[in-house]
Formats: structure tokens, sequence, C-alpha cells
């Protein structure tokens, strides 16, 4: 298999835009900083990151979200793939994925907003994981988009804080991811 | 020979290793964190070169390095001993030189304390290695020596950095000598790429003025002769750039020189006119190329490498092949066919007619002269260094290489204080060979203390300083493009560099007339016992052309100073 993998490679665009990398490391100190100082030095930010074990314990996957041109993000790509701890990089098109992402929210809901904002906990299949007087935490899982919309109708019942895993995602069907 | 398996410390597998790796000479010197490593050497048969400045032993091992094709190694403590060595590691991942750095580190149960010379040397040239460690085990020596070895001289090659805990080369090692690598992610060799291969043969059949363009990564590979055997089978014209030189003969009939900012004006013409360039291990810098709207516009692209980055990255290519450039061009001259190019070598010899390099020498002795001089006395027969500036281009221009490994200077970082040294570790890696060092009054000054190391161990090697008592490249841009503004190149106060070299106990020549240039290189080239200098007084006020400035094209290129201002340079420095 190759060990660098973009998708449409020919295809230049220069607009901003979002893009999504799986990067298969092996499990040596350093890697993740080494990877960092590749995109920070082409002037991408990342957005998010994401880094666990993978199956095997000598591995591990990072999926990594980061906005800028394609051109620079292929010449990204590219030098991650050099680096010696890199095993695979892959490019990520929408449709080839299964993709998640996971949050907890805190909402200022007190007795009153309660009933309202059950609806949209319901509705967005999320569930409450705490309970106070004014407060409530909600768990909710989904592709980024639908974390973004149950987010802004929550907005305005005063959120307090969100934490956001940042994307994960995984290859459909034979594919590596 | 100190231990068994069982009580061999780190230090002592470490050297073995290095040992087994038939590492000849280590370049470094000493300090708290390393004393263990230093100990274990006194048992060993390398040779340890003390320097005098951890700097001078990063470009000692590059010029090895170059010179023989193998890693060169250094030594140094942690701290400011690591940190000193910063400008040679990044000189050698610029340029591609294969080298280990083996730094001392503090104890690893103070690491993050702030402890006596603690400097995370990891961290800090992350972005200027190929790669590096710090060792958390004493058994893990052994494999990471290993890995080190096979990494910076495999692929692209590129300087590698071991840092090392005092705990951990003082502590016991019973892993294997020969403890096998750990590398999922470096990749094997690549199958070679028939598919491009043919489609470049095709591109190169159809061309009528082709022009082959050869980089540092065909000296590198060894593709020399295969490059030989394309040109003359094409009848193609080559132009090389400047770590290009050697890898094609530069006298040879089809060679225009080299190209770019202070290239060849038949160089730079024939990438205006060209229909088809064919990079062969360059990578279409911005030395060459400070425009890359209008190189060598509407002729095709072709490009070998071996570093699959660099495919795409500045230019995009009409056909590619990634890996190793011999093994490539030897396959690609199966399928070419030689073209009909006399027109287009007609051409490119009235350019070579009508702008030939030259200098006057009449009016003060000339840089020009005293290396052309050079040239001629040693029939070019030695391998070359140079620090970075004016005598650099100008050494590039008249010093013609014929042969693969005997040109050794700081392209990629144009590091100042880079010649001296390199030509001390290229003299180290091959004693039967002459080196000389030309470099400029302002870059010697950086790493000059290094003549003790040469000095003591007699190396015959000449020291050529071109003396114009100035930063001249930054006096020449001033001149050029700031209205003669002078800033902070005025090198008064330079030192009697005769009396200088004396003192140190090396051979010292002085050449001040035009009329001597001959007669004194002649008497320094003959002496024979220990280095020597020569100091040439060269006139302080000259310029470099022809010149292409930063951020222009060939098209651009300047043959003499302009009547008019000059507007100032858009390009990268
Ligand atoms: C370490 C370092 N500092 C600064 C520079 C910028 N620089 C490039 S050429 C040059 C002048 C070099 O002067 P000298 O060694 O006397 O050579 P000359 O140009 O006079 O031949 C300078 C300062 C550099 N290349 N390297
Ligand atoms: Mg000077």
């Amino acid at each position: 298999m190759e060990k660098v993998q973009t998708s449409a490679t020919e295809q230049k665009l220069t607009r901003r835009e979002m893009h999504t990398i799986s990067v298969f490391v092996a499990n040596k100190p350093g890697v993740l900083v080494r990877i960092a100082l590749v995109f920070a030095r082409r002037g991408f930010n990342v957005d998010s990151l994401v880094v666990s074990p993978a199956l095997d314990g000598h591995y591990s996957r990072m999926t990594i979200t980061a906005l800028g041109d394609r051109e620079t993000l292929i010449q990204i790509i590219k030098q991650v793939g050099k680096l010696v701890d890199v095993i695979r990089v892959t490019e990520h098109i929408e449709q080839a994925v299964v993709e998640k992402e996971f949050a907890l929210i805190k909402v200022a809901a007190d007795a009153a907003k309660r009933a309202e904002v059950m609806l949209l906990v319901d509705h967005f299949k999320a569930q409450t994981v705490d309970f106070t007087e004014d407060s409530l935490i909600i768990q909710v899982t989904g592709n980024t988009e639908k974390l973004d919309s149950f987010i802004s109708l929550l907005e305005k019942y005063g959120i307090i804080e969100i934490v956001r895993t940042g994307k994960v995602l995984m290859a459909r069907g034979k594919e590596k991811t | 020979m100190s231990g068994t398996e069982k009580t061999r410390t780190g230090a002592e597998a470490l050297v073995q290793c290095l040992e087994n790796h038939g590492v000849e000479y280590i370049f470094g010197l000493s300090g708290g964190a390393a004393i263990p490593i230093f100990d274990a050497l006194v048992d060993s048969k390398i040779k340890l070169i003390l320097v005098r400045h951890e700097q001078g032993a990063t470009h000692m091992a590059d010029g090895y390095a170059r010179a023989t094709g193998r890693p060169g190694v250094v030594l140094v403590t942690s701290g400011p001993g690591a940190t000193n060595t910063v400008t040679g590691i990044m000189t050698a991942k610029m340029d591609s030189v294969p080298m280990i750095v083996l730094t001392g580190q503090t104890p690893t149960f103070v690491l993050g304390k702030d402890a006596f010379q603690e400097a995370d040397i990891l961290g800090i040239t992350l972005p200027i290695v190929k790669h590096s460690y710090l060792v958390k085990q004493s058994n893990d020596i052994p494999r990471i020596v290993n890995e080190a070895f096979h990494i910076t001289n495999t692929g692209r090659p590129g300087p590698v950095l071991i840092d090392l805990p005092k705990d951990i080369t003082s502590g016991v090692c019973t892993a294997a000598l020969d403890s096998p690598m750990d590398l999922p992610g470096y990749p094997e060799e690549a199958k070679l790429d028939q598919a491009g291969i043919l489609k470049m043969a095709e591109l190169l059949n159809q061309s009528q003025r082709p022009l082959l363009l050869i980089g540092h990564g065909a000296v590198i590979a060894r593709a020399g002769k295969a490059v030989v055997k394309l040109a003359e089978k094409l009848n193609s014209p080559v132009t090389n750039t400047l770590l290009g030189k050697g890898a094609f003969p530069e006298t040879h009939c089809l060679s225009v020189g080299m190209l770019g900012m202070h290239g060849t004006a038949y160089a730079n013409k024939a990438l205006t006119r060209c229909d088809l360039i064919f990079s062969i291990g360059s990578r279409w810098d911005d030395r060459i190329n400070g425009d890359t709207k209008k190189f060598c516009v509407g002729a095709k692209r072709l490009h070998v490498d071996i570093d699959p980055a660099e495919i795409g990255k500045i230019l995009s290519p009409d056909a590619y092949a990634i890996g190793d450039a011999r093994k490539i061009i030897e396959e690609l001259v199966k399928h070419v066919k030689p073209l009909d190019t006399k027109d287009w070598i007609k051409e490119l010899n009235g350019y070579k007619k009508k702008y030939p390099l030259k200098y006057k020498k009449q009016g003060g002795l000339k840089a020009q002269h005293v290396i052309d001089e050079m040239y001629k006395v040693t029939k070019g027969k030695v391998i070359v260094t140079t620090d970075v500036g004016q005598h650099q281009m100008w050494a590039a221009q008249f010093f013609l290489i014929d042969e693969p490994d005997t040109w050794l200077t700081s392209g990629g970082a144009g590091t100042m204080g880079y010649g001296f040294p390199a030509a001390i570790g290229a003299q180290f890696g091959c004693p039967d060979k002459t080196v000389v060092a030309i470099v400029g009054d302002g870059g010697f000054q950086m790493t000059l203390s290094e003549l003790a190391t040469a000095v003591i161990h007699k190396l015959h090697l000449k020291v050529l300083i071109i003396d114009n008592k100035y930063l001249g490249m930054v006096r020449q841009w001033q001149e050029l493009f700031f209205d003669n503004r002078l800033s902070g190149v005025d090198l008064k106060g330079n030192p009697d560099f005769v009396k200088l070299a004396e003192a140190y106990g090396a051979k010292a020549f002085r050449i001040k007339r035009s009329a001597d240039v001959r007669k004194v290189l002649t008497k320094a080239m003959e002496y024979n016992d220990g280095p020597c200098v020569i100091h040439a007084e060269v006139i302080k006020e000259d310029n470099v052309f022809p010149m292409i400035p930063a951020g222009k094209s060939a098209y651009d290129m300047i043959i003499e100073k302009p009547k008019k201002r000059m507007e100032k340079p858009t390009g990268s420095t």
C-alpha cells in the first residue's frame, strides 16, 4: 500500500477549506510533535486532533481536521508521510467514511426551560448525564454538522461550557483508514 | 577491550556499534554529560578529532560525508555543546548530507527540571533533522544506532540526532549489538516506475531543444555515468546547479555549466530557449527559479527525485519518476533516441562565445584571477570546498568540476563558516587527495579556530582566503539595490591572516599583486608539511556577474552593472 494517499491529487483548489486526514503512526515518543510542526510551519491551523491507541498498542491513530488550501495540504500530507514514524497518511473525502464526534454540553436550563430543552435532546437522540437545580449536562454523538446545529439550537438557553472530542472517522468497506 | 556481554556499559555498546558501522573518525568536543562516551572511546580504534567549536565538528562531519559518501559522526556534550551543533545540522539537512550527531544529555531523572546544562536538543532540532532519538534505556542503544545509520544514508540522506542521557550511557547494556531495527514506517526502496520512465522517454524523444538540469541528487545517487550516457545519446546540452557540480563533467562539450542567480549567461539563456527541461535530482529551488511563473516558459518539465514530496512542491512536472536517479536514468537511456540538436547546440555555442565568463587582470588583484589560477595550477584535480559569498560564486564559475564528490559547498543553507571545517573533514576522509578551501575573509573568521585542528593533524589542505575586507556579497546587494548605502558590511579590523596562521603553526603565503598569483599558488601547492594558508588581498569592490536578481527569472539576467538604479529584489533574500 502506498504510504501517502491523497484523494484527487490533481484537483488544485486554493480556497481555504476544512480537510480531514488520518495518520497511522508507530507509537514512538515525539511523533505527535513532529506531525504538528509540519502543519504549523505551513500555516495550517489544526482544528481538531484525536489521538488514540490502535488495535495493536505499538501503533496509534490520529484523526486531524485542519483548515487551509488544498495545494498546501497535499504538500503537508507528503511531508507527514516522510516522517520516519508515520506508517500511513490518508486524506478522506466525505462519502467514503463514517465520521462521528462526541460532545458534552452544559446548559443553563432551570425548571422553566427544561421541558423545551428535553424536546431538543430527544430529537437529536442526545442524553442528559447530569442534572442540577439550574443546569444540566447533555451528551450527544453524531457527525459534525449535527453537533453544530444542536449546539446552535441550545444557545438561546445559555450554554455554560462545551467539550467536544473532535472528529474520528473510519473508511467504509474494505478500504483501510 | 573492557567488558563482556554482561558488563558492557551503554557507552561501550554505543562505541562498538559505531565501530561495526565502519566509523573511522568522530569529530567532537567533550563535556560532563558526554564523559562516559569519551571514556569508552579511549579503548576504541575510532579516532577522535577534538575540535575547537562544536559547529566546526558538524561541518567536518559534513565535509567528510560529502567527500566519501559515508556518514560523518559528531559527538558533543549537553546544553551549549548540543546547541552549537544546530547550524551544522541545518546545513546538512538542507543539502541532504548523511550525519549522525551524538549529544550527551543530563540524566533521565532530572530531564525537564532545568538541571545544569540541560537543553531540550531533541525539541530544538526537530525541524532540521531527518530523524532523532532521546534514548531512555541503555538496552535501546544498539537498535537505535543501527536505525540511525540506516536512516541517515538511505532514501534522501539527512542528519540523525541521538540524545544520550548520562545515566543511559553509564548504565548496563545487555542488548545484542546487532539488535534488529524497528522501523515500520520507513519505506523500502521503491520499484522502478516503468510507466513514468516511458512517459519521460516519450517527451524527450519529441524534444528539439532539450536541457538536462543536474542537481545534488545526481551526485548523491552516483548517477554521473548514466547522465553522461543519456546526454550523449540524446545530444542534449546539460546544465548543473551549484550542488550538482561534478555529476556531469563541466568540461564536457555538452555542458553549459552552472545555471541560476550567478550561473553562466549561456546556461541561463538555455533556460529561456529550451523546449524541455529535465531535472535530475534538483528541486527547482529559488536560486535557479526565482519566479516559478517564468521558469522555462512553454517547456515540458521532467523530474526525477528520490523524495516524493519534491514532485510538484515548486513546479508540477509533465512526467516524473520517483526513485534512485542512477537506476532511473540507466533505464531511461534504453528508451530514448538520438535527437537532431545541431541547431540548438550551435545556438548555445553562440552564447558561449558572446557571453564568456571573464575578468580583467589589470586594475588590482581580482578574486576571479586568483581562483582561476588555482584551478589551472591544480588542474582541477583536488577537492574544493567553499564558504559562502562572492568568492563562492566566483569559485563556482571558474573552478570547473569534473568528478563527483570533489565540490563541497553549503547550498541550501548558505552557511558562512562552512568551508574551512568542511575541508578538514574531507581531508580526513580522503587523505590521498589535496583539499582546497576557498573562503571569504568574513566566513573564515567564523570557524578559523579549527586551524589548531588542521595543524595538530598535519593535514595538507590549503586555505585560500579571498580577502576583500568586506562581507562582499551583502555589499554587492547594497551597492546594486540600496543606492550603495553600505550598512554592516565593512570588515575593518581584519587580522593579518598570514601572522594569524603562523601563530597557529601553519605555513602562510600572501598574494598582493596579479603578477605573483601563479608563482605563489604553485609554491603553496608544493608545500606538503601540514596546512597552508594563502592570503589573497583582492580589490575591495567588485561584483559577481552574471546575476539574476532574487525573485526574477532567467529572462531578467543582467550581464554587467546596469546604468540605472535597480529595483529592490522581491524574491527571498
Ligand atoms: C552564518 C551566516 N551569516 C550571514 C550570512 C549572510 N551572508 C551571505 S554572504 C555574506 C558575506 C560573506 O562575506 P565573506 O565571507 O567575506 O565573503 P565575500 O562575499 O566577501 O566573498 C553574508 C554576511 C550567511 N550566509 N551566513
Ligand atoms: Mg569578504
